[in-house]
């Protein structure tokens, strides 16, 4: 059972007391200092960076520099890796697909995704395989989050997954994993969407190729993201998106392109957001993410106990609670997933309901729709309680009599 | 206000319209697959007339009771008045001005004028509408 209360760090709580949110894996409320610090930036030292030879410029161009720092040892990354700043995830996703991918798969090797993975993995590696004929494969997982098979094979130049998945909650083993794609050469892109301010990250105890992440789930502003990757990788990659900033020199013929990272960062850069993001990863900090994971271990468990004393609920994911990520997807018997999101919302608890940006997994699953309640460091013993209650009241106006 | 009245969780319940209907002149089928809905309505025309409709399939509350209280409406209806209540539900969900005459066409069907706030539920309260207007459309 945990107590904490940290919502006094939300200014939303101020405009929204009564709210009960737990849609935290969609997108993170953000802390004061976020606010006040990206506000701060704009009023400050707002500037275009490495473009100018004057002050504000300067000064733009070092928060810039230094959010890649800090995003690598917040990460445990060393000196053999690199951030590219994306405007979030997706674009991060679609980068290395373009890039990475393109470039080093050819008709007939194999690309191994698994089964949980989002749309913004999927797609772009749909894309890919098309374009060379290369295989695209899946790694399957049952309700529980359990693999059902292990489609690696010496044919695999790509393994994709996400760290931790937002339609089952589970927390993939990425050591073993990682490890079982380099034993057969393949390269794994990591997708730590829902990793990354949630559990201890420590790149020293992996060898992490690539890992991608969006600021907004970590407390940080929207549109503001990246890829973590070794350098190695990234200095053999073609450039992705081109134009200004990304350049070393042009011609009327030709370009030849700035190093890595910069090659991967066309056009004026979103400095503010490296600001608030660096500004979460002090607020992550301030805590540590030891306290934050236990107390969302907390909330995750004291809401599993609640929901499995219901008869009527069905809950997905690993039963093994230290594989459980900060969210729980489930179904109510006898009402679709979407009634129960409108009715909770009648009651001012914001949960999720639909497929979750993983149609392949719900297909898989024979699932049409799923519920999920997911949360951060903010939410309280208390909202789980509201939470169970609301979907106690939407059985009640669906007519049922429940005893419990 | 709750969207979830007690007519919309009756015609939810009581199925009176989602039947088989043997001699159907028309089957349209309509599906969400954002949420899984997945409704087919099925309607009898005799000289311009909608004589029987009934639908089957799945899905939500919404989606479900709003093509009930769509077939409780337009039965016996000519197919040109049909249209005109089609046309004004759709326009009503979308926040779109209605005449008052035509807002009492709607009867029942007024409840659902609370989804012009509810974005994410607008395609579950207009999935059968679309499968009616789908059906007139190809006349
Ligand atoms: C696991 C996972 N990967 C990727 C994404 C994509 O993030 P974004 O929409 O911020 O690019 C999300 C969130 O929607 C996610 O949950």
């Amino acid at each position: 059972m945990t107590t904490m209360n940290h919502k006094g760090d939300f200014p939303i709580y101020e405009t929204h007391p009564g709210m009960v949110y737990l849609d935290h894996a969609a997108t993170s409320h953000k802390p004061d200092i976020v606010t006040r610090r990206t506000e701060s930036y704009y009023k400050t030292s707002n500037s275009s960076p490495h473009r100018g030879a004057y002050l504000l410029s300067v000064k733009s161009t070092e928060l810039y520099d230094r959010g890649r720092k800090e995003v690598l040892d917040f990460l445990g990354a060393d000196e053999r890796y690199s951030t590219v700043f994306t405007k979030n995830a997706t674009e991060a996703l679609n980068l290395i697909a373009q890039t990475h991918v393109m470039e080093n798969v050819k008709a007939g090797d194999e690309i191994c995704v698994s089964i949980d993975a989002h749309h913004s993995v999927i797609v772009p590696l749909q894309l890919v395989a098309k374009r060379k004929g290369a295989i695209l494969k899946y790694l399957y997982l049952d309700r529980t989050g359990t693999f059902e098979n292990d489609a690696i094979t010496a044919k695999t130049k790509i393994l994709a997954l996400p760290w931790i998945s937002n339609g089952l909650g589970k927390i993939h083993d990425v050591k073993a994993l990682l490890k079982r794609a380099h034993d057969v050469g393949a390269v794994v892109i990591l997708d730590g969407a829902q990793a990354i301010g949630h559990i201890p990250i420590d790149f020293a105890e992996l060898d992490v190729d690539f890992f991608t992440f969006s600021g907004h789930k970590m407390y940080a502003p929207q549109g503001i993201g990246g890829l973590v990757a070794k350098k190695e990788l990234l200095e053999a990659m073609p450039p992705f998106l081109t134009g200004g900033d990304m350049i070393e020199y042009v011609t009327e013929q030709t370009t030849t392109y700035a190093g890595v990272p910069e090659r991967f960062e066309a056009g004026t850069q979103n400095v503010a957001g490296v600001v608030g993001l660096m500004a979460a990863i002090d607020y992550i900090k301030s805590y540590g993410l030891t306290k934050i994971h236990e107390h969302e271990m907390a909330l995750t468990s004291y809401a599993l106990e609640k929901l499995k004393a219901l008869p009527f609920i069905e809950i997905y994911g690993p039963e093994d609670i230290s594989k459980r990520g900060a969210l729980i997807t489930f179904n109510v018997e006898g009402i679709h997933p979407h009634d129960v999101a409108s009715l909770l919302d009648e009651k001012w608890v914001s949960i999720r309901a639909g497929h979750h940006c993983t149609q392949p997994l719900m297909k898989h699953l024979e699932l049409s729709a799923s519920c999920r309640v997911s949360y951060g460091f903010y939410n309280t013993i208390e909202d789980i309680d509201k939470f169970v209650d609301a979907v106690k009241y939407a059985r009640e106006v669906f007519g049922y009599v429940d005893v419990y | 206000m709750s969207m979830y009245t007690e007519t919309i969780m009756w015609h939810n319940q009581s199925g009176h319209n989602k039947r088989p209907l043997e001699g159907a002149t028309h089957v349209e089928r309509g599906n969400n697959p954002n949420c899984g809905d997945d409704l087919s309505l099925e309607v009898t025309l005799e000289n311009g007339v909608i004589k029987d409709a009934a639908f089957s399939g799945s899905g939500c509350a919404i989606s479900q009771a709003s093509i009930s209280i769509m077939i409780d409406l337009i039965k016996d209806k000519a197919v040109m008045d049909a249209k005109k209540i089609c046309d004004a539900y759709l326009s009503m969900v979308k926040g779109e001005s209605v005449s008052e005459e035509m807002v009492d066409a709607l009867e029942d069907a007024q409840i659902f004028e609370g989804l012009s706030k509810m974005p994410a539920r607008v395609k579950c309260g207009t999935l059968g509408w679309h499968c009616l207007k789908t059906v007139i459309n190809q006349l």
